[in-house]
């Protein structure tokens, strides 16, 4: 089959440590691990995207209960931890631009203020937790709160608001655990502009987890 | 590029387990995935051949109900979740999809091994579930009787959940390698029309399979802490189970069949020797099939109570799925038209698929009209729908895939007679298997039933149980044929030459088997896929 | 293969905070406007509104979506309407379900006695409940509808 394969030339120059052996060149490698992240952020809308299914129906069925029953969260605690998200959104994304203009250590910077504000969110959200097993506010057959008289069903809420925080707050917590790993990268020198698809990787994700609690917080806080 | 010396191919070196357990080599990985696809195909057949066995005459014959229930069950979670799901995609699908594109592997090859493994755990824990007192729900895991059932679901649904994972990353893989690993100066429109069937399925299993995931998720929490969202009794809604369910497995049905229509447009131009009939229109319509996929889960739901606006709805859409489908098929048909016909043993499936499967996909259609579904609903009319279309139309593919591309992939020629042998023992045995469930369903034979003996038409339902029963065993000995001169076509086959077939795609353009690099020499696209009427033969 | 921009360079540094300040901006519009009781529709879609404004500015500066190939804001979109279809098609079912056509429900409520059966068995159950003098809402379970 001489007529299909033809011999393509020279060599490729191998130009970055970081170039896997089966791409051409580093922006081939570059575009692919990005469009695999965005097609990875994709499958993380459809799986919370379940979930707001779910808040849907059951509101459109239970619209008083809804309200009554979301009259129960913290509107202050869910409000600041909004704006400790967007916060670390920004920083996030301005971590991605100082690598791009080859500033490592600004970009450490960044990712270190990412991760405090994470673990902020975390601590908040832990106090809130605490304070609704405390009341005994807990989904499904755990539900035991005596003080929302004559509604009917409030544990569903309560079982769709665990079920949306808890699985955006392991989000976070991988979010975290990514970053650190990309943040001890960072120190160690591995990325500049030529190469910090993994800090791009990170900021990404941090987005959509930043962006899922942007619809979370005003469909559980403020109109339930 | 460094090319290893002519004498070496992947199978050979390296050697040793360790470094196939820790290969990147997409080769490799998808003889792996087959290995162990082959064994849950040969689990899930023996749960068939058992419930065959059960249901020869009326009574109870040598297991009682409740085993009965688990058979099915287990026959049903491991045919689709650890065989028909992973199988054309992660084993031809690895194997062919970066040669096809004149790639070096795949985008991601340690996301690629990473989904072996995770199928692996998946179906550990899966499988874990029969020794802690199996499952005995069905496959479908419906609620409220999943989440009362006190047999192992949870350990089922998680294996399940993480088997997801493994599929999501084959896809994912897929997509991207599909965008940006095509060899210099391919295009879309010259890719074969395997990668598009691939890509099809590829996008619904990125889009589809983590609606399965949270909804399984949401099962587990049921059953664990009752978070009542499923249970009536707590104002949750079972029938909420069957629309989250049924947006992953109907587009699932596809994930299944898109792949086995991929590899009958290779087949089929290939063993006729001719320009495929109608190329953008094949590849459209199976994005086309990705698509509306999605729309029409609710049809398996026509008596669940939903709603009679969206019963019209979704019986509306399903229709419209006939529409790519039939194109497909003409194309096919008018491709054969005055080709240069080669009844070769993939061929022959791929005639049969084009048979089996317009059974299954027009009988699709009763199913999908309302008045029509409410008297074959849950009866064996629905069983030997499907069975035709996934085994009629994919597990036949598959067969016909892999005696097409076995050359490539082991650069060995298994027996011609021994292969169409086998054909006859397949097709009859499928046809005597499954044909007369037909009848039996429309007769009123529920499926899933343990024993008929107390139904009216007991002696009618006998003749057709029997007859199955029969064919299933005739359908068993064809499979134990394949597998015998398969294998021994390892040992003792006659060496593949590069291209046994004919084919102008680039994964016959390398060595049988391939090297490690899969190219010796960066391929660059000179010709279509099907260019039989520009390539001349002698060139082949 | 595709066309190779470069895509090195770096966006100005006032694009960052002039979107983080805005985000910051409209969640203290969000908040205020739950305040006020526009009723529960109006509020619902009032503060999806400002969400999803919220969520684009992300998706489009933080994301770059906006500046980088249309092929990931276009994989991102196939994702979102695949969901918006997924909750559109089920509310088809979940908000219709008690909608059989009224020529046609008069028809078989008459023919058939299971219907008969199960209003009377209502009817009787509503008129203990009212008895019993407990003013609860319709349980709210689908299977009562």
């Amino acid at each position: 089959m001489e007529q299909v394969v033809a011999i393509a030339g020279e060599e490729h120059h191998r130009g970055h440590p970081a170039l896997a052996h089966h791409f051409h060149d580093m922006e081939q490698q570059h575009e692919s691990i990005k469009l695999g992240v965005w097609l990875f952020l994709v499958t993380e809308v459809l799986l919370f995207g379940g979930l707001f299914c779910f808040y849907a129906i059951y509101r459109a069925w239970n619209p008083e209960m809804f309200t009554q029953a979301h009259q129960l969260l913290d509107v202050k605690l869910g409000a600041i931890n909004t704006l400790v998200l967007i916060f670390s959104s920004v920083t996030a994304a301005l971590a991605i631009r100082s690598i791009q203009l080859d500033r490592p250590k600004q970009t450490a910077m960044f990712l270190v203020v990412t991760l405090l504000c994470a673990a902020t969110f975390l601590v908040i959200k832990y106090f809130e937790y605490s304070h609704k097993i405390h009341a005994h506010i807990l989904p499904g057959e755990l539900f035991a709160y005596t003080h929302l008289e004559g509604v009917a069903n409030p544990h569903i809420f309560f079982s769709i608001y665990f079920a949306m925080t808890g699985l955006h707050g392991l989000h976070v917590v991988g979010g975290m655990v990514f970053l650190g790993f990309v943040l001890i990268r960072t120190l160690q020198g591995t990325y500049s502009s030529e190469y910090y698809i993994p800090v791009e990787m990170g900021g990404l994700y941090w987005h959509l987890v930043d962006l899922i609690w942007i619809y979370l917080f005003p469909l559980l806080y403020l109109v339930g | 590029m460094h090319s290893s010396p002519p004498d070496q191919n992947f199978l050979s070196h390296p050697k040793g387990l360790a470094s196939w357990l820790f290969t990147l080599d997409h080769k490799r990985i998808g003889i792996m995935y087959l290995i162990l696809i082959c064994l849950a195909f040969g689990l899930g057949g023996f749960f068939a051949l058992s419930i065959r066995l059960e249901l020869m005459r009326s009574g109870e014959q040598f297991m009682d109900q409740d085993t009965y229930n688990k058979f099915f069950t287990l026959h049903g979670a491991v045919m689709v979740f650890l065989f028909i799901i992973p199988s054309i995609p992660a084993t031809l699908g690895n194997f062919c999809l970066p040669l096809m594109l004149g790639a070096k592997d795949v985008a991601f090859p340690r996301l690629n091994l990473a989904s072996w493994y995770v199928y692996v755990i998946g179906a550990a824990f899966t499988l874990f579930s029969v020794v802690t007192g199996a499952v005995d729900t069905g496959w479908t895991f419906y609620s409220p009787y999943s989440t009362q059932s006190s047999t192992s679901v949870i350990s089922m649904t998680f294996g399940v959940f993480i088997l997801g994972f493994s599929s999501i990353f084959t896809g994912l893989n897929f997509v991207v390698t599909i965008h940006k690993m095509r060899a210099p100066g391919m295009t879309w429109y010259q890719m074969p029309l395997f990668v598009w069937g691939t890509y099809a399925t590829s996008v619904i299993q990125v889009l589809a399979t983590p609606v399965l995931g949270i909804t399984l998720l949401l099962l587990i929490l049921e059953k664990t802490l009752g978070i009542g969202i499923f249970n009536p009794e707590m104002g949750g809604d079972p029938v909420l189970f069957q629309h989250f369910f049924w947006f992953y497995s109907h587009p699932a049905v596809y994930i299944m069949i898109l792949p086995g229509m991929a590899i009958i447009s290779e087949l089929i131009a290939v063993h006729s020797h001719k320009k495929i009939f109608g190329y953008k229109l094949i590849a459209y319509s199976s994005v086309a099939i990705a698509l509306l996929g999605f729309l029409v889960w609710g049809h398996h739901m026509f008596v669940s109570g939903q709603s009679e606006f969206s019963s019209m709805v979704f019986s509306f859409i399903t229709f419209f799925i006939g529409i790519p489908t039939g194109i497909k098929i003409f194309n096919w048909m008018t491709t054969l038209y005055k080709g240069q016909i080669c009844l070769t043993t993939p061929m022959l499936y791929a005639l049969a698929f084009l048979i089996l499967f317009t059974i299954g996909g027009l009988t699709g259609i009763f199913l999908g009209a309302l008045g029509l579904d409410i008297h074959l609903h849950d009866t064996y009319f629905v069983v030997a729908h499907f069975h035709y279309v996934m085994m009629g139309g994919t597990v036949i593919a598959f067969l016909g895939g892999i005696h097409h591309w076995w050359p490539k992939i082991f650069g060995k020629m298994y027996s011609e007679f021994w292969g169409r042998i086998a054909f006859v023992f397949i097709f009859l045995g499928f046809n005597m298997t499954f044909f007369n469930q037909f009848m039996l369903g429309s007769q009123g034979m529920p499926r899933r039933y343990h024993d008929y003996s107390g139904l009216y038409k007991t002696d009618l339902f006998e003749r057709y149980h029997g007859f199955s029963s029969y064919g299933a065993m005739v359908l068993g000995v064809g499979f134990l044929i394949i597998a015998t001169y398969l294998i021994a076509s390892l040992f003792n086959g006659k060496a593949a030459s590069n291209n046994p077939w004919g084919g102008l795609t680039f994964e016959w353009a390398t060595s049988s088997p391939p090297p490690t690099e899969n190219f010796r020499e960066e391929p660059i696209f000179k010709h279509g896929p099907y260019d039989y009427d520009k390539v001349l033969p002698e060139n082949i | 293969m595709d066309t190779h921009d470069h895509h090195h360079h770096a966006l100005p540094l006032s694009m960052y905070i002039g979107v983080g300040a805005t985000l910051f901006i409209l969640t203290g519009v969000t908040v205020v406007s739950a305040q006020i009781d526009l009723g529960s529709t109006a509020n619902l879609i009032l503060a999806m509104s400002i969400a999803t404004l919220k969520a684009s500015l992300v998706a489009l500066f933080f994301m770059h979506l906006l500046y980088d190939s249309k092929l990931y804001a276009f994989i991102f979109s196939v994702g979102l309407f695949m969901l918006t279809a997924f909750i559109v098609i089920t509310m088809f079912d979940t908000m219709r379900r008690d909608g059989i056509y009224d020529h046609r429900a008069v028809k078989i409520q008459q023919e058939a006695g299971f219907y008969k059966d199960i209003h009377e068995a209502a009817a009787a159950e509503a008129a203990a409940v009212e008895a019993a003098g407990d003013g609860e809402h319709d349980a709210p379970a689908p299977a009562a509808h």
